[in-house]
């Protein structure tokens, strides 16, 4: 596990961790967030709207990728500003799972201001599905 | 019909307070494989300075997307639900979220703008704690598509 400082060059690699997501995966989300979309469960209701099935909520991606820099920082509360664009959705078959990839590199670091600036790349099938993944992160003292 | 622009500018009243339970925010921990004790430990919780457990970073969505609907659900706001799709989203913490907050919600209306012929519908929720504190700014932008388009990209 790395740890982030203010002496962290950018664009050193934080961390980086595969994430499988299946259909019951997508079904705990709904029920803790609140998310009962039915594109995110059912194939037909997905389809109807263009989709090849269902899909992983944006909200689990950008919610399950962070957690690389949480572990880095040690410290869940340390996220101070967090930003994704949604730029592909993750198609998740039925039987099986999909694998999300994510890459966290530092972007920036202000040691005047004890901050720095996180950026995540994050793929499934070596496309693109979040743009501009940007966490802002309060450095450990 | 399309999305109503003349919403644009408008805030709603204050949701009624939000009780953040421990449970709730195992569930979400569990739910996004968020992974460290803080999260679900009181006592770990604790360790790091914290009254309770505290919120994974993206917890407040929770809070948003409920005072969201107010406007979203609304039949006049001209939204068809089943052509959204989520474009971006935003938080910005002023202070982490813990167990026993009681959470009241501000939603504003920001902008609709049309973009390659999408509506784009961007909203923003000021959360605060009972005592009127700011804990969260949550900024959100939905993506409208048109009647008999094909598939556009973005993730609901």
């Amino acid at each position: 596990m790395s740890r982030l400082s203010a002496g962290t060059a950018p664009g050193t690699e934080l961390a980086r961790r595969e994430i499988t997501v299946d259909r019951a995966r997508l079904v705990r989300y709904a029920g803790a967030s609140g998310d009962f979309n039915p594109i995110h469960w059912n194939d037909r209701v997905a389809r109807q709207v263009g989709l090849p099935g269902v899909v992983a909520h944006g909200m689990w991606t950008m919610g399950a990728v962070v957690d690389v820099v949480v572990e880095a920082l040690g410290d869940p509360g340390a996220v101070l500003d967090y930003q994704v664009r949604f730029s592909r959705p993750v198609p998740v078959p039925d039987p099986g799972a999909a694998t999300v990839l994510v890459v966290a590199t530092v972007g920036a670091v202000d040691a005047e201001a004890g901050t720095a600036r996180v950026d995540l790349n994050v793929t499934c099938d070596g496309q693109r599905v979040l743009g501009k993944a940007q966490v802002v992160v309060r450095l450990p003292a | 019909m399309g999305v109503d622009p003349s919403f644009v500018g408008r805030t709603y009243p204050p949701t009624p307070p939000y009780e953040v339970a421990r449970t709730a925010l195992a569930a979400f921990a569990e739910a996004t494989g968020a992974t460290h004790p803080a999260c679900t430990d009181v006592d770990a919780a604790r360790a790091l300075g914290y009254p309770d457990v505290v919120a994974p970073p993206t917890f407040a969505v929770v809070v948003a997307q409920a005072a969201e609907s107010q406007y979203v659900a609304d039949p006049a706001a001209g939204i068809d639900f089943s052509r959204v799709v989520h474009a971006d989203e935003r938080f910005t913490h002023h202070r982490p979220i813990h167990a026993g907050d009681r959470l009241v919600t501000v939603l504003h209306v920001e902008s609709v703008t049309e973009r390659a012929g999408l509506s784009l519908v961007a909203t923003r929720c000021e959360i605060a704690d009972a005592a009127g504190a700011p804990v969260a700014t949550v900024r959100s932008t939905l993506a409208v598509r048109p009647q008999d388009d094909g598939t556009q990209g973005g993730t609901p």
